[in-house]
């Protein structure tokens, strides 16, 4: 079973087992798609939609969610809980956020590891946090409060970043070990994030991820992004979710999957959203590689991490 | 941690998160790269990530003001309301709800008096579109009463019913612009009521007059049937009863009845 983990933590609250997902492409949930998805056969192993978008109490929202979950699994994945901030978790968020997963039965629930509050301003925005151990203490603490609330452990998803902090005490890499080796959770892994980082910082994708824990993956991303240029010329790209997977980052998750073995992957396209076909088309790109991992075996290189 | 000392990571949040909606503030100190300077353009990224994708909400929450002053105006209207109020909420629809005030008393759009209702009414459109749901008053539902308790009839509201009154055809106004049409032949100065439903998913808009404006605005406050038609009367417009009452009842206005005695 390539899905299902023990943690070693045994106090840690019981995952619904991730094999619920079948470990193939999934798309990101667009309310304008709806009719051409039950419309086809099934094309998509799961969908995954932002919790935020479901927070509210009824109507079409919900409507449109509940007949997407007859025919698919599903994935939650927030975007506002801002674990990184330096303030308290938001409880109204918290048990929001836990009504939405009461209410969807997801099979995987998922955050960031970011910031995108300030006192009382949401700035509706995936910041940095400094690699530092007072930051992953916070984390930390922030991470089980919400497994606590929810009663499941959920996947942390790794960033994309434009800029460094000055005083750092580790790795991202090493921060995000630290954080699922106390807290339990599992990891989110974004392909394209790595490589719009590493890219960023001037730093190798290949040598982050034979670094990370690829070991409590239990879901992967993968999005477009764009292409910009910092003050000094060198490459600055922006996670923008907007256009195509990118070749190079194809690449990177073909790197990772032959480690991982097939995991669930997720198309993601928030902006300037195409037609559905486009989204099948990009899953079909995934699924050919994860297909192509059945028929061979794994390339025993798995990290012990 | 109140009462304690600001910690490192409170001191550079703050630095942070104070200059991303303020392009005049100083880089925040605790960045670099890793060409080891503090580049104001990768910093940069993030405050155009926080206004595009705030700016993006303001249009999607009020798109009817979006296409009455253009989207060049508007952007650049929503950056000076997005840094006055910035979001409290975490729910990018409940983005704006200072905005009608804020339109008040902003100055560029002084000629334009009617856009606070319009603002308005896009905000009860929108909380209209995110009620709960729940079951609507049967149509036959006032058949079985008995006429001495028709009088005394109370009408429990609809979660998603909401009422806005305007001095302005501020309706009239919301609806031409929400549906691509003119607004040519709209006389801006006559007052209206507005009631938005939601008998299941799409919301509805209905403009009505001073007479059958009193009359919605009594029963969804609670007062009886007869006080409703009293106010109604009173109004210097005609009123139909039946027409009324049909018509809400329709529309998804309420959940249910509550005679008298009961």
């Amino acid at each position: 079973m390539l899905h299902v983990s023990k943690t070693h933590e045994g106090s840690h609250p019981v995952q619904r087992p991730a094999h619920l997902l079948r470990p193939r492409a999934g798309a990101g949930f667009k309310p304008e798609h709806l009719q051409a998805i039950v419309d086809q056969v099934p094309t998509a192993a799961f969908f995954e939609v932002h919790a935020e978008n479901y927070m509210g109490k009824g109507g079409a929202p919900h409507a449109q969610l509940a007949r997407l979950r007859q025919s698919y699994p599903l994935s939650v994945h927030g975007v506002g809980m801002s674990i990184g901030a330096p303030g308290l978790l938001d409880q109204l968020h918290l048990q929001q956020l836990k009504a939405v997963v009461k209410r969807y039965e997801p099979s995987l629930v998922s955050e960031h590891l970011a910031w995108s509050t300030h006192e009382e301003t949401y700035l509706n925005d995936l910041l940095p946090v400094p690699y530092t151990r007072e930051v992953l203490d916070h984390v930390c603490e922030h991470i089980e409060e919400v497994q606590s609330v929810l009663n499941r452990t959920i996947l942390l998803e790794n960033p994309s970043t434009y800029v460094l902090f000055d005083q750092c005490d580790m790795s991202e890499t090493d921060f995000i070990r630290e954080i699922a080796r106390r807290t339990g959770c599992g990891l989110l892994l974004d392909v394209n994030n790595v490589f719009v980082s590493a890219t960023n910082h001037g730093s190798s994708p290949v040598t982050y991820l034979d670094d990370f824990p690829l070991h409590k993956v239990r879901e992967i991303h993968l999005a477009g992004h764009a292409t910009d240029a910092d003050s000094f010329g060198n490459p600055l790209l922006i996670d923008a979710h907007d256009r195509p997977v990118a070749d190079d980052v194809w690449a990177l998750y073909r790197y990772v999957v032959s480690m991982t073995g097939a995991l669930p992957t997720l198309i993601e396209w928030d902006n300037d959203v195409p037609e559905w076909p486009v989204l099948v088309s990009e899953m079909a790109n995934a699924n050919a590689i994860l297909n192509q991992l059945d028929a061979q075996p794994l390339l025993g290189r798995r990290h012990a991490g | 941690m109140p009462g304690e000392a600001h910690t490192r990571w409170e001191r550079q949040g703050a630095e942070f998160a104070g200059a991303l909606l303020d392009p005049d503030a100083a880089l925040p100190g605790c960045l670099t790269s890793s060409s080891g300077s503090n580049d104001p353009r990768r910093y940069a990224v993030y405050r155009n990530n926080v206004t595009v994708s705030l700016v993006r909400a303001m249009q999607s929450n009020f798109p009817s003001i979006v296409r009455l002053l253009g989207d060049e105006f508007f952007t650049a209207m929503a950056q000076v309301y997005i840094t006055a109020h910035p979001p409290r909420s975490r729910l990018m629809f409940e983005f704006g709800s200072e905005f009608p005030a804020f339109l008040q008393s902003f100055e560029p759009v002084r000629p334009y008096p009617y856009l606070p209702d319009v603002a308005r009414i896009e905000q009860a459109w929108r909380e209209a579109f995110h009620e709960a749901d729940a079951p609507l008053l049967d149509a036959g539902a006032l058949i079985g009463i008995a006429a001495e308790n028709l009088a005394g009839l109370r009408f429990a509201t609809h979660p998603a019913t909401r009422l806005v009154r305007s001095k302005w055809a501020a309706g009239s106004i919301f609806v031409a612009n929400r549906t691509g049409a003119s607004t040519d032949g709209i006389n801006a100065a006559a007052g209206e009521w507005v009631l938005i439903t939601r008998p299941q998913f799409d919301c509805q808009v209905r403009i009505l007059d001073n007479a059958s404006g009193l009359f919605i605005h009594k029963l969804i406050t609670g007062s009886t049937l007869d006080d409703a038609v009293q106010a109604a009367l009173a109004s210097e417009t005609p009123f139909d009863l039946a027409e009324n009452i049909s018509g809400l009842i329709a529309c998804g206005a309420f959940t249910d009845i509550k005679e008298e005695n009961q």
